[in-house]
């Protein structure tokens, strides 16, 4: 089998569907399709975002950077370190994201798990997806453009190597492990 | 060991009915599907780029394609069936599946920590979310990805971009919690 397969074949479709499957299937058993769970992490009430998310960098990056050292990966897909497009585009994100209580992802699958405001945020990201790309000319020239570094990785800025990094993180990892508490939000019966 | 089960009814729920996994492994489980994203389809795994080209196409629905595409944001990122809209629609049975086996689907208009801030009004509640939803998506196409893209993908493989939105979006999600929910003492 020669990998990778084209993501506009047939084989590349079903592969879609296994892993978009495997994925929402994650997210649910995560209880991150739960408002609740995701509200409270910014009130530092409940760690399981944060949990979830250190895990799958610290897991999915490590193996990324093994498979890339084997030459089994040979690019990097990341996006542009735009400093001001990326932390006002942040801030926003992060401000809706607890207006909302879902990001993309989430919403979508808390949808199919019988959140009805989720879906009226759905409709909302859409609405949102709109004034993006009404507004992209203006936002591109003016806020894109400001500490536009390109598609850089904190290897090449720092000039500490990968495999520092995935020490440290792994350490921060331990001590999440060993300080956030156990537990979650309870299952809320829904109204 | 022989503990009697009704003193240790956990441990008899399959693995496949249990409302909840074990957070650590479920990101491990996250972790483990983007090495084979990466290495089957040369991807990354995300969702905001579609939920975008979905908002193009359901444009194009009033204007026509052509219309859309001369938007120079719709010209680079076209509105397509493809890859990822069948990955955004399966997450959402993966979901469905899910929520179903474990008897944990419920029609939802107001959920509870909302409840206890707002009260029941499933206007308001309804109003919050579709403003949170549009402020979210303009946000993650202006930082170039969301929890997913940036948060995830981004993250694992270093990338300057997803740590300064990973740090950003945080601090921003907290100051606007503050706001939302200030605490009661």
């Amino acid at each position: 089998m020669n990998l990778p397969i084209s993501t506009s074949s047939g084989a590349g479709l079903a592969l879609a569907a296994v892993f978009g499957l495997v994925f929402g299937i994650l997210l649910n058993r995560g209880r991150v399709t739960d408002y609740n769970v995701i509200v409270n992490l910014f009130r530092f009430k409940d760690w399981t975002v944060l949990k979830i998310m250190f895990t799958a960098i610290v897991v999915g990056g490590i193996g990324v950077f093994a498979m890339t050292g084997a030459g089994w990966l040979q690019e990097y897909h990341i996006k542009d370190a735009n400093l001001l497009g990326v932390a006002l585009g942040a801030a926003l994100f992060g401000a809706g994201m607890v207006l909302y209580g879902y990001c993309p992802g989430t919403g979508v699958a808390a949808v199919a798990t019988g959140s009805l405001h989720a879906l009226m945020g759905f409709a909302g990201m859409i609405v949102g997806g709109v004034a993006y790309a009404l507004s992209y000319g203006w936002v591109k020239e003016n806020l894109l453009s400001v500490g536009a570094l390109g598609k850089v990785r904190l290897p090449e800025v720092t000039h500490v190597p990968d495999i520092a990094w995935f020490a440290l993180l792994a350490v921060v990892w331990v001590v999440l492990y060993r300080l956030l508490p156990k537990g979650s939000t309870p299952l809320a019966s829904k109204g | 060991m022989s503990t009697p089960l009704r003193n240790n009814v956990t441990a008899a729920v399959p693995v496949w009915k249990r409302a909840s996994w074990n957070p650590y492994l479920v990101g491990a489980g996250i972790g483990i599907l983007s090495w084979l994203v990466f290495l089957v389809v040369n991807k990354p795994l995300g969702m905001s780029t579609e939920v975008s080209k979905f908002s193009g196409w359901l444009a194009s629905l009033f204007t026509g394609m052509d219309a859309v595409k001369e938007n120079p944001y719709w010209a680079k990122t076209t509105p397509a069936f493809g890859y990822s809209t069948v990955f955004l629609v399966f997450t959402a049975v993966g979901a469905l599946v899910s929520s179903l086996a474990s008897k944990t689907f419920r029609w939802e208009t107001v959920p509870a920590v909302w409840k206890d801030r707002f009260g029941v009004s499933p206007a308001k509640r309804m109003a919050a979310a579709f403003v949170g939803g549009a402020i979210l998506l303009y946000g993650a196409r202006m930082a170039g990805g969301c929890t997913s893209g940036h948060g995830i993908s981004g993250t694992l493989q270093l990338a300057v971009s997803s740590w300064l939105f990973f740090i950003v979006m945080f601090v921003a999600g907290v100051g606007t919690a503050r706001l939302l929910f200030p605490s009661k003492n």
